[in-house]
């Protein structure tokens, strides 16, 4: 079904006839809204709620291991970050990272009044809402609302899957999904598309206008990100898994200088209800290695400094360990955050405290919307006020 | 405008669209007498969609039963769960597609986003679906009180959990934002009020309801400026009385059915006649599909098809039928509407939220999916909620075959394009482009006709005839009724 890229551009529609590409094709492909400067935020999120305590470890706290007799990783299988604190023994480039100064750990994160269900809590953080509030658009989609107005470009933030997430959903503008560039191309790359794309006449008609404008928007992106991610050069050392490749096709459209400045990444498998040990560690591994590469890959290519990795998860897990060698939902996490441009560095924050819980759940100490904010300010340098409504003290770790 | 185009227009609003067999008769009779008869169509009571059998009956309606079950049974009785999950989905799209009651199962689908629900039990599942069928044309008042009461929304809401002295406000505060009043027309204290004269509302392990004497709280309360020793059914009473409800239920039906962009005066006219009707929504309806603005131009393809309306559409439009119909499921998840699984309380928020660049080309590559002449591969993002521990699905759709329908027709792919054919046998080759665009799309919309012509293939009429439908079926156009 795919057609090779020379092939396309010798026999495409836009290729061969740019003279008859209408007004709005040529305003998407002319220079963007988006400001200057090479920023890029790369958010990774851990789906099915992570078990934070057993991944950032206070290795010195006895109410952890009384909590979790056969689940707590003892302080010798931890990899150390501090006398009392030690990571999961997965997650090696992490540590790594942390002892470079890149590498930034934010404890208690969550939101008042806190959701236990996947799907609404994954909502609250991906919409940035209030626990009790729904909202049909998310906090990337709506910096693209606020930063890109009048370029309704919507490879400006990309999501690494075939589906797009409510997070970058705008209320006027949307991101874009793609597993890879080739998927991507290979979507769009029907020759009737392109040439309908180049023949609408319902210009009168609002909707039409508007599906067409997507169209046009979508084939355009594809074609620039297809045409792009091959000049970025292949680098090795990505692990042959989901995770790898999608750190791979990241890092190579950040070396290709492509306009986007945020990318998401999803990654499953952490509801760990049972045989936890098992589940977490594949899990934790799997990302570890595909970070491990992606930074060594962005510091050979000196992108470190320019980019800022960041992982959150729809919530932490119970402390209590469960009757099947697992945890249930919980609610206050921590947060990763990698770059070699961070103002700090290693615990940003206090350990959570497991003397003051609610429900047998962590109290968060941080609204994760402070995170976003801080994000949106410091890093991508716009007022996050627009995005989330201006509540939100900036934190300064960036 | 034509008179079969006003009737398109209507059969996209008030039903999912033509059936192929309404192609002939579209021009026949006039806008009104068509609403007549899809109107008429949608009397009866519908009948009850089980599909659960008896095995997982007794589970779901004594869920107890588990703790009999071995570790395999287990297993096996939870994917069977899974399997109903989707039975059920696939069994009411079915019935949007081939139902004569379209305005029934059209209107249906309005209020299954209005009182979205989401449980792993499927006897509730059907449950809900047959108090909102049957009501679904009735009287709002009693839709309301089902749905409040029903096993499957008493659970969504925490019903159950609030009790006197422990008040669990979910469902009270959702009734008032989302189901009547609307935001802004309560304050936070007639929640908290509210939701003490629901106290003792629970149900029995079957699912029925029963009102639980000991845990209601029976001391004085203020809704909405009524003070007294209220319960539920009182307060439900109080939302109805206000003028907002009748507004608020309106304006979002307007959206359904109508436009995006609401014509205030078209709702509070709208709203009044409803209020006045006692809630009646058969009468609400009636008046949205006669009024005389519902054939303003300006309204032709101004609405973005929800995926269940595109999916079904082409279904009715080609009499297609898949053999494995399970892929009807990934494409609601990969389009953004799965039936039965809403993306939270507020139900689906529609309009130009269902578009984004992924979904806009797999929407205009369905045509051509179905019919084996496009291949996909597409990965489903993981649920949680539904499949603990699962991971990523892979949807491939590359062999979607489909069975062939009516055996007294030849086709080759299981369509049935006799009507079509038929229908325009009196058009010139050169016209017919459009001609099916005229009877595929809302008026006002031009098309590249020769474009189209230049990609359709020209070996007989009848090939010409089904590959520029489909073509015209692959156009952004076709995404708007």
């Amino acid at each position: 079904m795919l057609i090779q890229r020379r092939t396309f551009l010798q026999t495409s529609a836009l290729a061969t006839a740019s003279l008859l590409v209408p007004k709005f094709l040529k305003a998407f492909e002319a220079p963007h809204g988006v400001p200057a400067g090479n920023k890029v935020l790369v958010v990774l999120q851990l789906t099915g709620g992570n078990d934070g305590l057993n991944t950032v470890v206070p290795v010195r706290n006895d109410l952890y291991y009384k909590a979790r007799p056969t689940l707590a990783l003892a302080r010798e299988k931890t990899l150390t970050l501090q006398d009392d604190v030690g990571l999961h023994p997965a997650l090696t480039s992490f540590a790594d990272a942390w002892h470079d100064g890149s590498l930034g750990i934010l404890n208690s994160v969550g939101y008042p009044e806190p959701d236990r269900s996947h799907f609404r809590s994954m909502d609250i953080w991906q919409s940035a809402s209030d626990s009790n509030e729904y909202r049909n658009s998310g906090w990337i989609g709506r910096y693209l609302d606020a930063q890109c107005r009048d370029c309704a470009e919507p490879s400006h933030a990309l999501e690494i899957d075939d589906t797009l997430s409510l997070a970058l959903k705008g209320t006027q503008i949307n991101g874009m999904a793609m597993r890879n560039p080739k998927l991507l191309f290979g979507l769009t790359n029907e020759k009737f598309f392109r040439d309908a794309s180049g023949q609408h006449i319902s210009h009168h008609h609002e909707q039409a206008d508007y599906l067409y404008k997507t169209m046009a928007a979508t084939i355009s992106g594809a074609d620039r990100i297809a045409e792009k991610a091959g000049t970025g050069g292949k680098a090795p050392g990505y692990p042959n898994t989901p995770m790898g490749k999608a750190f791979s096709t990241v890092s190579s459209l950040i070396k290709a200088d492509l306009d986007t400045k945020v990318y998401y990444v999803s990654h499953s498998g952490y509801d760990t209800h049972i045989n936890q040990e098992l589940f977490q560690q594949r899990a934790l591994k799997e990302v570890n290695d595909a970070v491990g590469a992606f930074i060594k890959d962005l510091k050979a290519a000196h992108r470190y400094d320019d980019v800022l990795l960041v992982t959150f998860s729809e919530f932490g897990r119970r402390v209590v360990q469960n009757a099947s060698k697992g945890t249930d939902h919980g609610c206050a996490n921590n947060m990763f955050f990698f770059g070699g441009g961070l103002k700090k560095h290693g615990l940003l924050n206090p350990m959570a405290d497991l003397t003051d819980l609610d429900q047998g759940d962590l109290k968060h100490k941080v609204d994760f919307r402070q995170v976003y904010a801080t994000l949106l300010k410091n890093w991508l340098g716009t007022n996050p006020g627009d995005v989330l409504g201006g509540r939100f003290e900036p934190l300064n770790f960036i | 405008m034509t008179q079969a185009q006003k009737n398109l227009h209507l059969l996209w609003r008030a039903g999912f669209g033509p059936a192929a067999k309404d192609w002939e008769a579209i021009d026949d009779r006039n806008n009104t007498e068509w609403y007549r008869r899809l109107r008429q169509e949608s009397s009866a009571a519908p009948a009850y969609i089980n599909i659960v059998d008896t095995e997982l009956m007794e589970y779901f309606r004594t869920p107890t039963i588990q703790k009999t079950w071995d570790e395999p049974k287990r297993k096996q009785m939870m994917l069977r769960v899974n399997v109903a999950i989707g039975a059920i989905n696939l069994r009411w799209l079915r019935e949007m597609a081939e139902s004569k009651a379209q305005l029934r199962e059209k209107i249906s689908l309005f209020w299954h986003g209005h009182f979205c629900t989401y449980t792993r039990n499927v006897y509730y599942t059907q449950e809900l679906l047959q108090v909102i069928r049957t009501n679904a044309l009735g009287s709002f008042r009693t839709l309301l009180s089902e749905v409040a009461k029903s096993a499957a929304m008493m659970l969504y809401l925490n019903a159950q959990q609030n009790r006197k002295g422990r008040p669990n406000e979910n469902f009270a505060r959702e009734v008032m934002e989302l189901f009547t009043l609307g935001r802004g027309h309560y304050t936070e204290t007639d929640i908290k009020e509210a939701a003490r004269a629901f106290t003792g509302w629970g149900i029995e392990t079957d699912g029925s309801f029963r009102f639980k004497e000991k845990e209601h709280d029976d001391g004085s309360k203020t809704v909405l400026g009524h003070t007294g020793n209220w319960n539920g059914d009182q307060v439900l009473g109080f939302l109805l009385e206000q003028k907002d409800t009748a507004l608020h239920v309106t304006r979002k039906l307007y959206r359904f059915l109508v436009n995006d962009t609401v014509d205030e005066n078209r709702v509070v006219a709208l709203a009044d006649v409803f209020y006045k009707s006692n809630y009646d929504i058969g009468t609400l309806v009636d008046a949205v599909f006669n009024a005389p603005w519902f054939y303003d131009p300006a309204l032709f393809g101004a609405r973005i098809k929800s995926p269940v309306e595109l999916i079904t559409g082409i279904r009715r439009t080609l009499r297609l039928s898949l053999s494995n119909e399970e892929q009807y499921l990934q494409l609601q998840r990969v389009l953004g509407q799965t039936l039965f699984f809403p993306p939270n309380v507020a139900g689906w928020p529609g309009g130009r939220s269902w578009i984004d660049s992924t979904t806009l080309m797999l929407r205009m590559r369905l045509p051509k999916l179905f019919t084996e002449q496009d291949a996909l591969s597409v990965q489903v993002k993981p649920d949680n909620d539904s499949q603990p521990q699962s991971t990523v699905t892979n949807a491939v759709f590359s062999n979607a075959k489909v069975r062939q329908l009516d055996k007294d027709t030849k086709i080759d792919t299981g369509m049935d394009w006799t009507t079509a054919i038929r229908h325009l046998a009196s058009v010139k080759r050169e016209t017919l482009v459009p001609a099916l665009a005229e009877i595929l799309l809302p008026a006002g919309l031009q098309v590249p006709a020769q474009l189209l012509a230049s990609y359709a293939n020209n070996d007989t009429r009848e090939a010409f005839i089904k590959s520029a439908t489909l073509q015209i079926m692959s156009l952004p156009e076709y995404q708007l009724c």
